[in-house]
C-alpha cells in the first residue's frame, strides 16, 4: 500500500463521516462545520487525481463563499431546525426513493466503466505532458474562448450593478466617518485660539 | 504589426459600447447622482456612434473568436434596429425618470449593458454566445423593469419577469445541451451538416424546447403570460424600450439559428413557427378587445405584431425573412411613436393610462390626436400606411410557399385587430374631451412626429428598407 492509496482512504473515510454527520448532527453550527470539512476532504481527492485547479476552486469557492454564506444564514437568521427536522419520518419514504435513484445511476456509471473503460478516456480532452491542468485551462480560457470569457465579465458587471440599483438605500441622518475630511481638516478649522485675559477665563 | 487590432473590427460596434458603459460608470460612481442626466446623454451619443459605425461598416461577411462571432449584413440590420430603439427609449425616458423621481445614473447604463447583449444576440454563431448574449440582455432587463423600487407594480414586473424569463433561459439551455448531444458541436454551422439529411427525434425534442425559450422573448402565445404585467407595471419609457429593442434582437437570434442551424428541417420547424404565429395573432387580436389601460392594449398588441412577423419566418425562404425584417423595421417606429405619445399622457403632473384619458383629444391637441391616429391606423394595417407593407411582405412570402392557412387567418387577425386600433381614434375623435394633458418634453414631441412622418411617408420611398432588408436576408442563404 503506497501512500497515495493510503491518503485516498484517509480522505474517503473523513469524507464520507462528516458528510454523515452534516445530516445528523444536533447542532446546525456543526453541520455547517463539517459540511466544510467534507469539502475540504473532496478537495483532497482531486488533488490526489491531478485535478489541482479543481481541488483549489473547491476551497475557495465552496469553503471560502459558499459554506461561509451558510454559517451566516445559520446563526444570524432565527431558524428553528427542531421543528424543522419533525416532518423526517413522513418524508422518509420520498427521500428513500431519490437515494435509490441515485444510486441506481451510480451503478449504470460504474457498469460502464468496468464494460468499457476505453469509452470513458476518449470523453476527457487529451492533456499535453508537462502542461499543468490550471495552465491548461488558462490557455484556453484567454484565447480560444476569450470572447465568452469578456462577456461572462459584462453578465457578472451587471448582475453587480442590478443587485446595488435595486437595494441600496442611503440612509440619512447618519453619522458616518468620513477619512478624507478628517485628513483634510487644516489648523485653522480644527483649531481655534483664544486670548484668555488673566485671571477672568474663557 | 497592426494585424491583432484588425483583426477585432468586426466587433468594433459591440467594443464601443462596452468601453461607454465603462466609462459611464466610472462617471457616474465620481459624479453621483448628480450626474444621472448627463450620463444618459452620453449614453445617448454612444449608442449614435455605434449605429454610425455598423452603418458605416463595409458590405463585408467576417467571423471573430474562432466562428463564435459573425458579422454579417443581417446581423448588421438588426443591430441597427435594436440599437436604434435603445436610443429612442432612452431619449423618451430623460425628463420622464426626472419628473417621476427614479432618474439615477444606473438606469443609462443598465440599457446600455442590456444593449450589447442584444448586438451579441443578433452577431451570435453557436449556441454558447447565444446564450451568453441573451443571459447579458435579459439580466439587465429584469433589473430595469424593476428600476422604480418604491412602486409596487414595477417591483411586481421585475420580479415577475424574472422568474419567468429563468425559467424560459432554464428551457433554452435545455435544448441547447440535447442538440449539442445530438450533434456533436455548439457551432451552427457545424449543427447544420451534422443533422443534414438524417434527423434525430433527439435534434427535434431539443429544437422545441430552445424554441419554447426563444417564444418567451419574442412573447409569443403560449409563452406570452408575462408580457401585460411586465408592460404594465414598468415605468413607461422602460416599457418602451422591453416593446421595442429586446424583440428585435430576439427576433434576430430565432431568425438566424432556424435559417443557419436548422435548413435541413425546415418541414419541422415550419410547423412550430406556424403554431406559435397562429395563436399569437388570434391571441393579440381577441385579448386586447376588452383592455382599458393602453400599455396592456400595446402588450397584446405587440404580440400579435410577433405573430406576424412569425408569418414570414414559418415561409423558411429568403423572401420570408426579408419580410420579417422589413415587418420589424416598421413595427419597431410604429411602437416607438406610440409609446411616445403614451409618455405624453400627463394630466395635472400625473400619468394617466387608461384609453378613456385620450377622450376628445383631437379638440385639446390636435397635433398629438392626428399622429396617434396615424399610429393606430398603421398597426391596424391599413393601406397606403407603413403598417399595412409590412403584412403585405410577410403574408405574400407565406402565400409564395403555399401556407394559405396561414396567410388567411393572418388576415383575418388583422381585421379583428383593427377593431381595438379604430375605437382608439374614435376616442380621440368623436368623444367628448376630458382635459388636457400637460405640455410633453419637446424630444418626446419630435419622437411622435418623426416616427407619424415616417409611417406617413414610407410608401413614397421606401427603397432603403427594402433594399436594406433584402440584402440582410440574402447574407443567410
Amino acid at each position: 500500500m503506497n501512500i497515495v492509496t493510503g491518503f485516498f482512504y484517509l480522505f474517503s473515510t473523513v469524507l464520507i463521516a462528516s458528510a454523515v454527520m452534516v445530516i445528523s448532527a444536533r447542532n446546525p453550527v456543526h453541520s455547517v462545520l463539517f459540511l466544510i470539512l467534507a469539502f475540504v476532504n473532496a478537495a483532497g481527492l482531486f488533488l490526489l487525481l491531478g485535478a489541482e485547479f479543481l481541488a483549489m476552486i473547491l476551497v475557495i469557492v465552496y469553503v471560502g463563499a459558499v459554506a461561509v454564506l451558510f454559517l451566516f444564514v445559520v446563526m444570524m437568521l432565527d431558524v428553528d431546525f427542531a421543528e424543522l427536522k419533525q416532518g423526517f419520518l413522513q418524508y422518509l419514504p420520498v427521500g428513500a426513493l431519490i437515494g435509490i435513484a441515485v444510486l441506481v445511476e451510480l451503478v449504470f456509471v460504474l457498469g460502464t466503466w468496468f464494460q468499457a473503460p476505453g469509452e470513458l478516456i476518449t470523453r476527457a480532452s487529451a492533456v499535453k505532458p508537462g502542461v499543468s491542468n490550471t495552465q491548461a485551462l488558462g490557455q484556453v480560457l484567454y484565447t480560444q474562448y476569450v470572447y465568452f470569457f469578456e462577456i461572462s465579465g459584462l453578465i457578472l458587471l451587471t448582475a453587480m450593478i442590478g443587485a446595488i440599483v435595486l437595494t441600496l438605500r442611503h440612509k440619512v441622518g447618519v453619522k458616518r466617518q468620513d477619512i478624507a475630511q478628517q485628513v483634510a481638516r487644516t489648523k485653522e478649522t480644527a483649531m481655534e485660539v483664544k486670548k484668555v485675559p488673566s485671571r477672568v477665563g474663557v | 504589426m497592426n494585424a491583432p487590432i484588425f483583426a477585432l473590427a468586426p466587433v468594433l460596434p459591440e467594443i464601443i459600447v462596452s468601453l461607454g458603459a465603462l466609462g459611464l460608470i466610472l462617471l457616474g460612481a465620481l459624479r453621483g447622482e448628480t450626474a444621472a442626466w448627463l450620463v444618459a446623454e452620453l449614453a445617448v451619443a454612444i449608442l449614435g456612434v455605434a449605429i454610425i459605425v455598423v452603418l458605416r461598416h463595409p458590405d463585408t461577411t467576417g467571423a471573430d473568436f474562432s466562428g463564435s462571432f459573425i458579422d454579417d449584413a443581417f446581423g448588421r440590420y438588426m443591430k441597427v434596429l435594436s440599437l436604434i430603439g435603445a436610443l429612442v427609449a432612452l431619449l423618451l425616458s430623460l425628463d420622464f425618470t426626472a419628473r417621476e423621481k427614479f432618474a439615477s445614473f444606473e438606469y443609462p447604463i443598465l440599457i446600455l449593458l442590456s444593449t450589447i447583449g442584444m448586438m451579441l444576440m443578433a452577431s451570435a454563431n453557436d449556441l454558447i454566445a447565444l446564450y451568453m448574449g441573451l443571459e447579458l440582455s435579459s439580466l439587465a432587463l429584469y433589473v430595469i423593469a424593476a428600476i422604480k423600487r418604491d412602486d409596487v407594480k414595477s417591483s411586481e414586473a421585475g420580479l415577475k419577469y424574472f422568474v419567468l424569463g429563468a425559467l424560459s433561459s432554464g428551457m433554452l439551455l435545455y435544448g441547447a445541451s440535447l442538440i449539442y448531444g445530438f450533434s456533436g458541436t455548439v457551432s451552427f454551422n457545424g449543427i447544420a451538416h451534422a443533422i443534414h439529411g438524417q434527423v434525430s427525434i433527439g435534434v427535434i425534442f431539443g429544437l422545441v424546447f430552445m424554441m419554447a425559450g426563444m417564444a418567451f422573448k419574442i412573447s409569443a402565445v403560449p409563452f406570452h403570460m408575462w408580457t401585460p404585467d411586465v408592460y404594465e407595471g414598468a415605468p413607461t419609457p422602460v416599457t418602451a424600450f422591453f416593446a421595442s429593442a429586446p424583440k428585435m434582437a430576439a427576433v434576430a437570434m430565432m431568425v438566424r439559428i432556424l435559417s443557419t442551424a436548422f435548413p435541413g428541417i425546415v418541414t419541422q420547424w415550419q410547423q412550430i413557427v406556424g403554431f406559435l404565429a397562429i395563436l399569437s395573432m388570434l391571441l393579440g387580436a381577441f385579448a386586447a378587445i376588452g383592455q382599458t389601460n393602453i400599455k396592456r392594449l400595446m402588450a397584446y398588441s405587440s404580440i400579435g405584431h410577433m405573430g406576424f412577423a412569425l408569418v414570414g419566418l414559418a415561409a423558411g425562404t429568403q423572401i420570408g425573412v426579408q419580410g420579417v425584417l422589413i415587418y420589424m423595421t416598421i413595427y419597431l417606429l410604429m411602437t416607438l411613436g406610440t409609446f411616445a405619445a403614451i409618455i405624453s399622457m400627463r394630466r395635472n403632473g400625473q400619468m394617466v393610462e387608461t384609453i378613456a384619458d385620450l377622450a376628445g383629444l383631437s379638440k385639446t391637441n390636435g397635433k398629438m390626436a392626428f399622429f396617434l391616429a396615424m399610429m393606430m391606423f398603421s398597426l391596424a394595417g391599413i393601406p397606403p400606411l407603413a403598417g399595412f407593407f409590412g403584412k403585405f411582405y410577410v403574408i405574400g412570402a407565406a402565400m409564395e410557399a403555399h401556407l394559405y392557412t396561414l396567410s388567411t387567418i393572418a388576415v383575418l387577425a388583422s381585421v379583428v385587430s383593427a377593431f381595438y386600433y379604430l375605437r382608439i381614434v374614435k376616442i380621440m375623435y368623436l368623444d367628448d374631451s376630458v382635459g388636457a394633458f400637460d405640455k410633453p418634453y419637446w424630444v418626446v414631441d419630435w419622437a411622435l412626429v418623426l416616427s407619424g412622418i415616417f409611417v406617413l411617408a414610407f410608401w413614397v420611398y421606401p427603397s432603403p428598407i427594402i433594399i436594406g432588408a433584402m440584402a440582410a436576408a440574402k447574407s443567410l442563404f
